[in-house]
């Protein structure tokens, strides 16, 4: 290829321009955002923690860790997508009958953003990140598949957040909602850089999570305790991996699809274009043979953390386990069936219509089932209402509205009438909001001691759980009435009075959900302050059922000083009964050297590369992109030529930390784990 | 459900380490990665995991093949695949493409009997037969561009580059592959993370072909008929 030697050909497209100095709104944000990351960065090198942080985090192939960096980036990114949420329904209270604040070209950005960060960047990282941390451990194994990989995974879906952030404050981002239906997205219609910043972002975090669906089916398919049979394995196990089998097969078509729309519009490919031949609706089809699966990829990894959460906190093995196993089954496979229920007004047929309006009316069955069963579980039980309980409580009965108006939206003739209303918007928030969002705070809450060694704050968990319950209804309740009553989604003003107070009451509601947002931020900080009196020293704090919680709090880098042999279900309750029966733990194992993979920056310097490749494909700097693709290749020799892949834990090592963890069993066993326990702990699993 | 904790799980590694499909009676369930068995071998878990990872480059071409029915018609007016496909070449391509899975399937042979010259040389020819497929191809597609008939002219041709493009750059990233392992092995034996290595790129290498058998059923089969 032609390299320019002019240094301005040298940055492609890429000019002083591509700076929006004339916004003000995201210059600021942009400015705050850079502000804060070079003082967070200026402090970790100060203080000197950045070989700590490169040593112990960045180059970490430790599931447990990486699990946690995923959370930290779902809820960074949930930040910035909830920020523009505020901007959204604050323009919409403002602009009645006025232009508002936002112009049309800003306002459009802002709702991609929103969606595209909501979906992507925090509901995917924050149910990766639970999956990542749990998934092991509740397998009792010692790490994933592929460790490295793992790493990989992470860094490169970071890569994707980045780039999302980087279109702030060079260039510009998508206008063309969360899925960019051609032909606006088209070149011809979307000539600036927005697109290419939403589709190279999605297209590398894609491969990370797509890597990441390769690597948990293989965890759980192949790697699992002696013991540990399929029927054995929690339910949140069992749902992780129909999830990851989703990703698998959903992730490339993805890839895929939009590789057409970049063909498109970088070669002048003719895919989805409105001439010679191409075919848009075979677009909405492809994304939609995606998009469909990837609720479930999300909601799934979500009921399974309630399945973890409602029996602990209902004192009651989990109702209709084999049952739930089947309906997430169940559901991992109709969700394949599914797709077109999103644009019926594509005018497939009558017949094509009413086949997936019934086929959607049908998944809604296999989580029937769930419902049921988790509300069974309560049923009876000893229930304590701890924060995780709340969410999962909350859950119960927001998410059974959610399933509701998605079945009668599922209905052809209602749907033609709230197709891409604000009925519509309500809808899906609805179902993500009770069910990822929730389960994601049910879930961190749940294991945060397993990660830090203790507990999150009881009282200001609950209040910013009772913040986001009412924040959400008096939010999305007047979204479903104004949908009704005709409104549009994506509307940057309106000059009709009748919708005039439901948009208002909606934007009460943001403020509902910021103080739910400011609880939690409280919450942690207090937390953290306060943590010698919330510390676990037993490493059950809230008397789990489990294997993680046979673990110390937070568990060593091995995780198990000795596999444990599964006879059962509920492998972690059998164990605590027996040793409470008996009076002493299992005689102490025979210690032996543990072989762990050893760090590795590779996943760290693959994304650094990715990220530059992406950015240079952006900006059409092809000389960069050459570079860019090199370094990986050049990244991937150098990883394969180590000799070196696995440091060895010595026995003594392992069996110093592990009677730590003895001890601290022991000393309960000795003060709380008496007889009594077992008569006011509710039933065991052996009904 | 008991809770007696006895280590039931009794295996005999060195008659049959895995027990692929060899169960004893009475050992239901016990071969490592199944059932009850514990974790299994890393051969096994790198072998399992790279299929399921060719089982998503799979999917991956499945829905360029699709997009590839929906527009097999739509050439706008430009030249479809009956005028534009050289089925000598394409033989030639698919002999050369069939011919370098079998010597990769010979390479697998002598890495099974540890032979360096034969694992290289065998190597070697799979990769001379990638790259003659690749040379001929991008002769076909640089013809078919000189001839106005170019992935921008029609919605087909755009479809048409994009799969068989698709594949070629599999082809391409196996080659680069090769050469990798080409060198790997020659620096640092047989080694079990090389051996492990050179087992998925056997699976990738046939994988190319499984998917190159369909592309020509579906891009140059039918579309020589329309």
């Amino acid at each position: 290829m032609f390299v320019p030697l002019a240094v301005g050909d040298m940055l492609g497209k890429l000019t002083l321009n591509a700076i929006p100095l004339d916004q003000p709104i995201p210059l600021i944000a942009g400015g705050v955002v850079i502000l804060v990351v070079v003082a967070v960065i200026a402090w970790i090198v100060l203080r000197g923690h950045l070989p700590y942080l490169w040593r112990e985090w960045i180059t970490s192939v430790d599931h447990k860790r990486i699990g946690v960096m995923y959370v930290l980036l779902g809820l960074v990114m949930l930040l910035r997508g909830f920020i523009d949420a505020i901007m959204m329904r604050s323009q919409q209270a403002l602009a009645f009958h006025a232009a508002g604040y936002l112009p049309p070209e800003h306002y459009d950005q802002v709702f991609s953003a929103h969606g595209t960060i909501m979906i992507f960047f925090a509901a995917m990282p924050l149910m990766i990140g639970l999956m990542n941390f749990v998934v092991p451990l509740q397998l009792g194994v010692r790490d994933v598949a592929f460790p490295t990989l793992n790493s990989t995974s992470f860094w490169l879906t970071a890569t994707g957040a980045l780039l999302v952030n980087i279109s702030l404050v060079i260039g510009e981002f998508a206008r063309t909602g969360w899925l960019p239906y051609p032909p606006l997205s088209e070149a011809r219609y979307s000539p600036g850089v927005g697109v290419d910043y939403y589709l190279w972002a999605l297209q590398i975090s894609g491969v990370g999570t797509l890597l990441t669906g390769v690597n948990f089916v293989t965890t759980i398919l192949k790697i699992r305790a002696p013991g540990m049979s399929y029927l054995r394995m929690p339910v949140f196990c069992w749902t992780a991996l129909c999830a990851n089998l989703l990703i698998v097969a959903a992730f490339p078509v993805l890839t895929a699809t939009l590789a057409m729309l970049l063909l498109d519009r970088y070669l002048g490919f003719h895919f989805f274009t409105n001439s010679a031949g191409g075919n848009m609706m075979m677009f909405i089809n492809l994304i939609w043979a995606w998009g469909h699966p990837e609720v479930y990829i999300l909601v799934l990894p979500a009921f399974g953390v309630f399945s973890e959460v409602i029996p602990t906190f209902s004192g009651k093995p989990l109702f209709g386990y084999r049952s739930m196993v089947v309906a997430t089954l169940f559901i991992c496979l109709v969700s394949f069936l599914v797709w077109l229920h999103h644009f019926f007004t594509m005018g497939a047929g009558g017949d094509v219509n009413a086949t997936f309006g019934i086929a959607t009316s049908i998944i809604a069955v296999g989580t029937g089932v769930k419902i049921y069963n988790w509300m069974f579980t309560m049923y009876g039980g000893r229930i304590r209402f701890a924060t995780p309980m709340l969410w999962s409580m909350g859950f119960l009965v927001t998410f059974t509205i959610g399933g509701m108006t998605g079945v009668l939206l599922a209905v052809p003739p209602a749907d033609f009438q709230l197709h891409n209303s604000l009925f519509l918007v309500a809808h899906f928030h609805n179902v993500i909001i009770a069910g990822v969002l929730f389960a994601a705070f049910a879930g961190l809450t749940y294991w945060f001691p397993k990660a830090f060694g203790f507990r999150l704050h009881e009282g200001w968990g609950k209040a910013a759980f009772w913040f986001s319950l009412a924040g959400f209804y008096i939010t999305f309740i007047p979204l479903y009435a104004v949908g009704l009553l005709g409104m549009t989604r994506r509307m940057q003003h309106y000059d009709l009075a009748l919708w005039r107070p439901w948009v208002l009451a909606a934007g009460v509601g943001i403020l509902v959900f910021m103080c739910a947002l400011a609880c939690q931020v409280i919450q942690l900080v207090v937390s953290i302050r306060r943590r010698e009196e919330l510390r676990d020293f037993t490493g059950d704090p809230w008397n789990g059922r489990s294997l993680e919680w046979s673990t110390a709090s937070p568990p060593p880098a091995f995780n198990f000083a000795v596999l444990p042999n599964v006879q059962g279900e509920e492998p972690y309750w059998h164990i605590k009964r027996r040793a409470i029966e008996t009076q002493q733990l299992t005689a102490e194992p025979d210690y032996q050297p543990i072989e762990m993979p050893r760090n590795s920056p590779t996943g760290f310097i693959t994304a650094f590369f990715a990220t530059v490749t992406g950015f240079a494909l952006i900006w059409d700097i092809w000389w960069l992109v050459g570079v860019g693709l090199a370094c990986a290749y050049a990244v991937f020799v150098w990883f394969a030529w180590r000799d070196v892949e696995e440091h060895q834990i010595p026995a003594e090592e392992v069996a110093r930390i592990d009677r730590a963890r003895r001890k601290a069993r022991e000393e309960w066993l000795a003060t709380e784990g008496h007889e009594e326990w077992l008569t006011s702990h509710g039933q065991g699993g052996t009904s | 459900m008991s809770a007696v904790d006895t280590v039931s799980f009794r295996r005999t590694r060195d008659l049959d380490p895995y027990k692929l499909g060899h169960r004893e009676a009475g050992e239901h369930g016990l071969a490592t990665g199944h059932g009850e068995g514990g974790p299994a071998s890393k051969r096994v878990i790198v072998g399992y995991g790279f299929w399921i990872f060719l089982l998503s480059d799979v999917v991956l071409f499945s829905c360029l093949f699709a997009a590839h029915a929906v527009l097999q018609t739509a050439t706008a007016g430009g030249p479809s695949g009956r005028e534009l496909f050289n089925p000598w070449s394409i033989a030639i391509e698919t002999a050369c493409l069939l011919a370098s899975s079998f010597t990769c399937g010979l390479s697998a042979v002598a890495t099974g009997v540890r032979s360096q010259i034969w694992t290289q040389l065998t190597l070697a020819i799979t990769g001379l037969l990638g790259l003659a497929f690749l040379l001929l191809e991008a002769h076909d597609f640089a013809g078919m561009v000189a001839a106005g008939a170019g992935p921008t002219r029609s919605a087909f041709l755009s479809s048409l580059f994009a799969v068989v493009g698709c594949h070629g750059c599999h082809v391409t990233a196996g080659l680069l592959w090769l050469g990798t392992m080409m060198a790997q092995v020659f620096f640092k034996g047989f080694r079990p993370n090389i051996l492990r290595r050179l087992l998925c790129f056997n699976l990738f290498w046939h994988v190319l072909d499984i998917i190159w058998v369909a592309l020509f059923t579906i891009v140059y089969l039918i579309g020589e008929g329309r």
